[in-house]
């Protein structure tokens, strides 16, 4: 198969369905686009459904239905049914503030089969403020419970940044006494609503080290009891992320207007045209669209990453990163120390304050 | 050879958890474990093994099945079978 001249296409995994932006939370980290879609422009019931049955037919094996927040959808079973209807493992995302013990029991009912939890830190009032939501925290206690009591299996993501780095060994703990049989260690990566919050939470370089020391601790301490993925600091990164495992390559991200974007980042890339589920069959969009052919392949890459012997490694890191930080989104990842313009990604890392935080609104 | 994975007792019944699934997709060209926001490929040994993980087959039965059907040597079956079956727990992808 050929999507752009003969850069070959491959068969998506997942889908990452953004079913609203609507969210109880204000974490200043969020990845929500600053501009976000409102209510009266959401998917309708059907629609997802259709999108669902679409994305098992491309081949798509897992859903994760995220937000926002999920549980603000009034016909979040529906959904969830419709998509394991389809044949994919559902994977509910969730800050548990919305759903109730009752919608859980419905979800469990209509086949879901993963819920992952955040936790915005391991002490109370530290979690709620970052939250940006009092009484937060206890309700994702109580929800992890009520998702274990049921034997489905949980995750707990702990997104990290300064006011908590500190604090991983005691957040995994939480994680193993809510239960969790993975936790993910997800440092912030600086899109969207963290880009705007960046120098209040970027951490040291001393700081990043620890953290990688202890989750390698922890991973030895807690082999076979605990599963840990982390999510690297990628300002502190000499190499960068194989961004979405490959742009167009293994994932598409549906927002809750109905655009279908290569990641969920992509819509801060000015010049890409989406195609929206609206308008266009699913497999046509992941084919066709201007938006995923845009970086498919390695012909649009620039020195260095044109002949780097990592190109098909890491694709050159991130598209959204390489034109947030130099304007270009053909550019290296600057996070890459092979980017000419590598230096002012530390020179950034180093620009710290302790503003307050500008919660996450719509 | 690597180090041989810790035993496990003759009558365990392995099974998947809830949130682990085997499923054949054509899309993907084969057979594929789902786990929790991961999908691993499974190759042709693994999957006659975790397709014998129903919860109600002892590990004793299922090394004799696997035996007779590859009519291979039972002790190799064991320790291959073992080692899988560690890796996969360990990973939280099988419980014992």
């Amino acid at each position: 198969m050929a999507a752009n001249g003969n850069v070959r296409l491959h068969t998506p995994l997942g889908l990452l369905a953004e079913l609203t932006h609507r969210c109880p939370l204000g974490c200043p980290y969020c990845s929500n686009p600053l501009k976000l879609d409102p209510r009266d422009d959401e998917l309708d019931t059907a629609t997802w459904a259709r999108v669902f049955a679409e994305a098992a037919a491309l081949g798509v094996l897992q859903v994760h239905l995220s937000g926002g927040e999920p549980g603000a959808r009034r016909d979040l079973v529906e959904i969830t049914a419709a998509a394991h209807g389809a044949g994919l493992y559902t994977n509910l995302i969730t800050s548990a503030v919305g759903i109730t013990a009752d919608t859980l029991q419905k979800l469990a009912d209509a086949g879901l089969d993963h819920v992952q939890i955040s936790i915005q830190d391991s002490t109370p009032k530290s979690a709620d403020h970052i939250a940006g939501y009092d009484g937060a925290f206890a309700r994702k206690r109580a929800l992890a419970a009520e998702v274990v009591g049921l034997k489905i299996p949980l995750t707990v993501n702990v997104v990290v940044h300064r006011a908590n780095i500190e604090r991983i060994e005691e957040m995994v703990a939480l994680a193993l006494a809510l239960g969790a049989s993975r936790v993910e260690i997800a440092h912030v990566q600086y899109y969207g609503w963290a880009l705007r919050n960046r120098t209040a939470l970027m951490p040291s370089a001393a700081q990043v080290e620890r953290a990688a020391a202890a989750v390698e601790d922890l991973r030895k301490r807690h082999h076979g009891e605990i599963v840990i993925d982390a999510v690297v600091p990628d300002y502190y990164a000499r190499l960068p992320k194989p961004c979405v495992g490959g742009w167009g390559r293994r994932s598409l991200n549906v927002t809750p207007a109905g655009k279908v974007l290569p990641c969920h980042a992509a819509e801060s890339i000015p010049g890409l045209e989406f195609w929206s589920v609206r308008e266009h069959a699913l497999a046509d969009i992941w084919k066709d669209s201007p938006a995923f052919n845009a970086f498919r392949g390695t012909s649009w890459m620039k020195e260095p990453c044109k002949s780097c012997a990592r190109r098909d490694i890491d694709f050159g890191g991130c598209r959204c990163q390489a034109f947030a930080l130099t304007g270009d989104a053909a550019a290296t990842d600057p996070v890459c120390h092979y980017s000419p313009r590598h230096d002012e990604v530390i020179a950034l890392a180093a620009v710290r304050d302790d503003a307050p935080y500008a919660y996450r609104r719509m | 050879m690597t180090e041989a994975a810790p035993a496990i007792p003759a009558d365990a019944r392995p099974r998947l958890p809830r949130g682990v699934r085997l499923v054949h997709s054509e899309a993907q060209g084969g057979w594929v474990l789902l786990a929790p926001e991961r999908v691993f490929k499974a190759d042709t040994i693994a999957v006659e093994i975790v397709k014998r993980c129903t919860g109600e087959a002892t590990l004793d039965a299922i090394v004799d099945d696997l035996a007779k059907t590859f009519n291979a040597p039972r002790e190799r079956i064991l320790a291959d079978v073992t080692a899988m079956l560690r890796g996969l727990a360990d990973k939280k992808l099988l419980e014992l």
